[in-house]
């Protein structure tokens, strides 16, 4: 990766922390212990469930959010103060911007759903004493998410690339959601005949499918996940963040900077 | 060949939401800027001469003409390693601090890292910003921006530095300073291409001014051949308070400060005036001719273009 990317990528890493967008942190750690506390008051037999559930979904919200708030205003964010007229009038090329800014919002989320999910590993412990070996499991979620994490990313810094930060969060988290239902439209799609089928089909393949990047539920009653999904997913999230992120660095090839 | 020459660049924008139409913020710029010299790109505000430093970084795209910057394609990623840059109205990540925004535009300019901590100490030294390197940009004033600002922007050592409007929001104290760092990369044997409204930093600091209005070039010259045109009138300056009441007939304008007089009349009736104060025993201090200034010459360069039809 050239030093340019890294550069851009830690600056923008630098910049969520600088936001304190990492206070975020502190909120979840001190949600999920008092969480972990009261459910192991009033659950009988299924607080590890609850712990797993209740931790994992917060993950994943929270790290949606914060990929949304920032991915938002990347792009825009630096046209608009005019911060990038000092950037690109150096030997850096706009792809290597984008790809440095997508690099640093990746890593900002990595570090975030790391801590986060140390949280929720300590907040099992607490309900359930020890850890078992199904817990490893939970582990290839937090991966899940992270996968989810990168196609958001890519999504938002998309947007941002052509649209205001705020029709930027409403595509994006619109996205998201039709995505978490990915597989029941396409199984709407399959059903669905003539122009119906047709639009059905093509929104299905456009719309990220994030259904099978969510195990928490299986994760949560002890089941195993299967390689073939670890694999499947990590090569679909990887696909589709590489398309959106072309799709971006074409946009902004050709933007001019007003 | 030149450090700069721009061929012919063109911008013109789509306005309007239904129905589109062209606005031509820059016509067809024809303008070479030589190795080593400082070229001052005048005009009012509007005239185009930030869009003329946008095409030339690659902000925003032409629509005809090309430019060529130290002999290479100006598109050339390798040509940017040599320029520097301050925008207009500077505007950087203001929760860094002056150290760590240098740095961050070191490593894209490619500054090699072991030489980036030095050249940093020695840009914020030479720009006046020593001691407040390590406070976080979002508590300095417009003033240390804009000298920030010019501390990115010769951070890299370029051979060409493009500088938007670099007096903007500086004290006269500071005007100064950066008219005398303008003037160090002269002598480095830089070349620098700086736009501004502000006339007299221009006379001071070009060889050369290019007049931009309206998107079109109105002149280029060196400052002393745009002002070389004598208004035909002289100014006589003398000792004491009186004026003669010959030199009122012959249509001085005269000014009374201190002991001095101050009188600037027609150049026919030089010698007449010369004469009229002898007759009075009043002690002769000057007589010069009366310039052109680069105002005057800016003013009716704007005049003329407004006569012609104004818009390109």
């Amino acid at each position: 990766m050239s030093a340019r990317i890294v550069a851009i990528a830690a600056n923008t890493f630098r910049e969520a922390v600088r936001d304190r967008v990492l206070y975020n942190l502190i909120a979840f750690a001190l949600l999920l212990s008092g969480a972990a506390i009261l459910v192991g008051q009033i659950s009988i037999d299924i607080e590890r469930l609850v712990v797993v559930n209740l931790g994992l979904t917060t993950v994943s919200l929270f790290g949606v959010v914060i990929a949304i708030f920032i991915g938002i205003g990347l792009v825009s964010k630096e046209i608009e103060k005019r911060t990038l007229y000092t950037v690109l009038s150096r030997p850096v090329r706009r792809w290597e911007f984008i790809v440095g800014k997508f690099f640093g919002l990746a890593g900002t989320l990595v570090v975030n759903a790391f801590f986060m999910a140390i949280g929720v590993l300590a907040a099992l412990l607490y309900v359930a004493h020890a850890y078992h070996k199904p817990d490893g499991w939970i582990l290839v979620a937090v991966y899940f998410i992270i996968l989810q994490f990168l196609i958001i990313c890519s999504l938002t810094l998309l947007f941002s690339c052509f649209s205001s930060p705020l029709l930027s969060a409403v595509f994006a988290f619109s996205l998201f959601v039709i995505g978490s239902f990915g597989d029941d439209l396409r199984g709407f799609a399959a059903m669905a005949h003539g122009l119906t089928g047709l639009l059905a089909t093509a929104a299905a393949y456009l719309v990220p499918n994030l259904s099978p990047l969510n195990v928490i539920s299986s994760v949560a009653h002890e089941q195993p996940v299967a390689s073939q999904l670890i694999v499947y997913n990590t090569a679909y999230a990887l696909l589709y963040a590489g398309v959106a992120l072309c799709g971006a660095v074409l946009i902004f090839e050709r933007r001019n900077l007003k | 060949m030149p450090a700069i020459d721009i061929l012919g660049l063109e911008k013109t924008y789509s306005v309007g939401f239904w129905r589109k139409r062209p606005r031509r913020a820059l016509c067809p710029l024809h303008l070479a800027v030589e190795d080593g010299e400082i070229l001052g790109f005048l005009g009012p505000n509007g005239a185009g001469k930030t869009t003329t430093l946008k095409l030339l970084m690659g902000l925003i795209f032409p629509t005809a003409g090309s430019a060529r910057i130290l002999g290479k394609e100006w598109t050339d990623p390798t040509v940017k390693s040599q320029i520097g840059f301050l925008p207009e109205q500077p505007y950087f990540y203001d929760y860094l601090t002056a150290r760590e925004l240098l740095d961050y535009y070191g490593r894209l300019s490619g500054v090699p890292a072991k030489q980036l901590k030095s050249r940093i100490e020695a840009v914020l030294a030479r720009v006046g910003l020593p001691d407040v390197s390590g406070m976080q940009l979002r508590k300095f004033s417009k003033g240390m921006l804009q000298r920030v600002g010019i501390a990115q922007a010769i951070l890299h050592e370029p051979k060409v530095v493009f500088l938007d409007e670099p007096m903007s929001g500086l004290d006269p104290m500071g005007r100064r300073e950066v008219r005398d760092l303008m003037e160090q990369l002269k002598s480095e044997g830089k070349t620098v291409f700086f736009s501004t409204h502000i006339l007299s930093d221009a006379e001071a600091l070009c060889d050369r001014v290019a007049v931009i209005h309206l998107g079109e070039l109105r002149g280029v010259g060196a400052v002393e051949e745009l002002t070389s045109g004598v208004a035909g009138k002289v100014e006589i300056i003398w000792q004491g308070t009186m004026v003669p009441a010959s030199l009122k007939a012959l249509g001085a304008e005269c000014h009374v400060t201190g002991d001095t007089v101050r009188a600037v009349l027609a150049e026919a009736s030089q010698d007449a005036a010369i004469d009229a104060l002898r007759r009075e025993r009043l002690q002769l201090l000057s007589v010069t001719p009366v310039r052109k200034t680069l105002e005057q010459y800016f003013v009716e360069k704007l005049k003329k273009s407004e006569t012609a039809g104004g818009a390109p």
